[in-house]
């Protein structure tokens, strides 16, 4: 039995046999050969497969909205279009008599070297897609194709993961991914988290592709990988897991139950979603309403913006199938770094302090007008809040809402029903955290996004992994300024909430309820936990660090 | 034949997204087109070629286009690259 650890991004125990892609690492063998023009004829089939491949995925991540990815396979397709490359190729093993594999193998490193040269770093990291269509090259010609993984179930793993490779994976049989690098925002740890199941990164130069073949158990409580495990640990790790699974059936249990303390306050617990795809799946885990819609879904990916009918039948529907239950919708939350081909967004360097959310929404009026109007028309099929995102000042809450006067008067003139709506803030900027008294008199509430506020406050980046250890919803500076919004937001006798996984924090939760924070809302797979530590809330004899008071 | 000279706006320079696009206009046409930067030509049919300029954000290149529908070619191609580099 070997072990080996990393950082986990999504808990859980797996079990399956390793299945090692990128086997980049892997020397492929030099067969010599006399047959010449079979070796060309193999190559020659192999590349038009591989195009058909890559043009399938093209056309499924296009359906599936992801249009950067779809980019990609575009380029790869071009590679293995260009003929500069599959000459060079051809040249190879007609020179040297070699089979195909070893020659894709060889070129790919000589024009990897090429780009890795360039001293444009953009460019250095294209070298991945040369590796990546000569890996898909040498899997058709070996056979060891990534659709093999039907065979049973497999912990994928990796260098690192490129698009095509996690847009192709059978869901059905993967259990869990292993990876050598990696970040908690890269393409693998965001689809782990989405299906739900075990991600071990950043393991270092410890993963061998050796392990190609093995049986392993990945244990994502810890970071721990077994590989080949003995009787012993293989009883521990299914004892884990059937304690996972009935802690899970206890967690159950909770549904139904009303989300009060010990102290028989009542928290408000929603869910943030993204699409209508998801509402299942949060009623199924008892959400008592959405805390958080992701509006800027529906206008990603795409080459042109949803039109107000798009908007409006979504926000019917999920206003309709969440029964009279609050549902939140954030206005557009896009910007340089949730960029959108549909909006022609600028260049910038520093996108997160950029022209984004509600800075585009004021100056498009077009777009925001859109918006606003396809939410008035589904309010009347539910319950609809509108939340308005990254404010810093009362003039945007003003003028925001002079838009919305005006999409009101004229659903009016045109005899359009639609109900009042409540008007909130994101408290995501230190700016709207520290005038949050002023803000608090326009507004009907208030909710923290605990993500964007650390960044901002602590200035550290959330996507960097440096920064990783200084970006914690845990400083001071963070906490008091959360209260200082709670404070105000109550002054006027409205209510504040928080939207992210800080709230799944057990020591956190319990200082933002005794802050008074009165909803939460968090992923649909973090709605269980967090209703057990409400329930189990105590603030008896609980006071709050005197450091928090300003 | 007939050409035109360009100065890279994208931040990137000429990196793969851009460069498959332009590849990829540029086959639609029967001419011959080359582009010139950094010192160096690549047909611009080419991905590996196009690519392989490492043209930089500001660097300026020249397309030279020659074939029977150069006039055609050179005006679309041109619109393209203003809005995309």
């Amino acid at each position: 039995m070997q072990t080996l650890k990393g950082n986990s991004v999504c808990n859980g125990i797996a079990c399956g046999k390793i299945f090692f892609i990128n086997k980049s690492s892997v020397n492929i063998e030099r067969k010599p050969t006399d047959d010449i023009p079979k070796e060309l004829n193999r190559l020659e089939n192999a590349v038009t497969k591989g195009i058909d491949e890559l043009e399938e995925l093209r056309q499924k991540t296009e359906k599936s909205a992801d249009a950067d990815t779809a980019g990609i396979f575009d380029t790869h397709i071009l590679m293995l279009s260009d003929d500069d490359f599959t000459n060079d190729i051809k040249s190879y093993i007609t020179e040297n008599k070699v089979c195909a594999e070893y020659a894709v193998s060889e070129i790919s490193k000589k024009y990897v070297q090429l780009f890795r040269n360039m001293d444009n770093a953009y460019l250095r990291e294209r070298s991945r897609d040369v590796a990546d269509i000569s890996e898909r090259l040498i899997n058709i010609l070996s056979d060891t194709e990534y659709n093999s993984l039907t065979s049973g179930n497999v912990i994928i793993a990796a260098d690192d993961l490129s698009p095509s490779e996690t847009a192709g994976f059978d869901r059905e049989h993967v259990m869990g991914f292993i990876l050598k690098g990696g970040s908690a925002t890269s393409h693998t740890s965001i689809l782990a988290k989405t299906m739900n199941i075990p991600a071990i990164i950043n393991i270092g130069d410890a993963l061998t592709p050796d392990y190609d073949g093995k049986t392993a158990y990945i244990d994502g409580s810890d970071g721990k990988i077994y590989i080949e495990p003995d009787t012993a640990t293989t009883e521990m790790l299914e004892n884990k897991r059937i304690h996972e699974k009935m802690r899970l059936e206890e967690l159950n249990k909770l549904k139904g139950k009303p989300n009060i303390t010990k102290n028989s306050k009542e928290i408000m617990l929603f869910a943030n979603i993204t699409t209508s795809a998801d509402v299942d799946r949060i009623i199924d885990n008892d959400a008592r309403g959405i805390g958080l819609l992701r509006s800027e879904f529906l206008y990603m990916d795409r080459k042109t913006l949803p039109s107000e009918n798009e908007l409006f039948e979504m926000y019917k529907s999920i206003a309709e199938k969440m029964d009279c239950k609050p549902v939140i919708i954030r206005t557009l939350d896009i910007g340089a770094d949730k960029k959108t081909d549909a909006l022609d967004l600028p260049y910038e360097e520093n996108p997160a302090l950029g022209w984004r959310a509600i800075r585009i929404c004021l100056e498009r009026t077009d777009i925001f007008e859109t918006q606003l109007r396809a939410i008035y028309r589904a309010s009347a099929y539910g319950n609809i809040y509108i939340m308005l995102p990254m404010i810093i000042s009362v003039d945007e809450v003003v003028r925001a809402k002079e838009i919305i006067k005006k999409v009101c008067s004229d659903l009016k003139a045109e005899n359009i029903p639609f109900k009042e709506i409540p008007v909130g803030i994101m408290i995501e900027t230190p700016a709207a955290a520290i005038i949050s008294d002023k803000l608090a008199k326009h507004v009907d509430f208030f909710s923290v996004g605990t993500n964007d506020l650390t960044q901002y406050t602590l200035a550290a980046d959330r996507q960097n992994p440096h920064l990783s250890k200084l970006y914690t919803a845990h400083h001071t500076a963070i906490l008091r300024l959360i209260k200082l919004a709670a404070d105000n937001i109550h002054k006027e006798g409205k209510w504040i909430g928080i939207c992210g996984e800080a709230a799944a924090d057990n020591e956190l939760l319990k200082l933002f309820i005794a802050i008074g924070i009165d909803e939460f809302s968090v992923s649909s797979g973090y709605l269980l936990s967090v209703k057990e530590l409400i329930l189990n809330t105590d603030l008896t004899g609980y006071t709050l660090p005197n450091e928090l008071n300003i | 034949m007939t050409e035109f000279t360009y100065a890279i706006k994208d931040p990137n320079g000429i990196h793969a997204r851009p460069a498959g696009m332009l590849v990829k206009e540029c086959a639609k046409y029967n001419c011959s087109i080359t582009i010139d930067g950094n010192g160096k030509t690549a047909d611009a049919k080419k991905i590996f070629a196009v690519m392989g300029l490492g043209v930089r954000s500001g660097d300026t290149i020249t397309l030279t286009f020659d074939g029977s529908d150069e006039a055609e070619a050179k005006a679309h191609i041109s619109e393209f690259i203003g809005k995309n580099l």
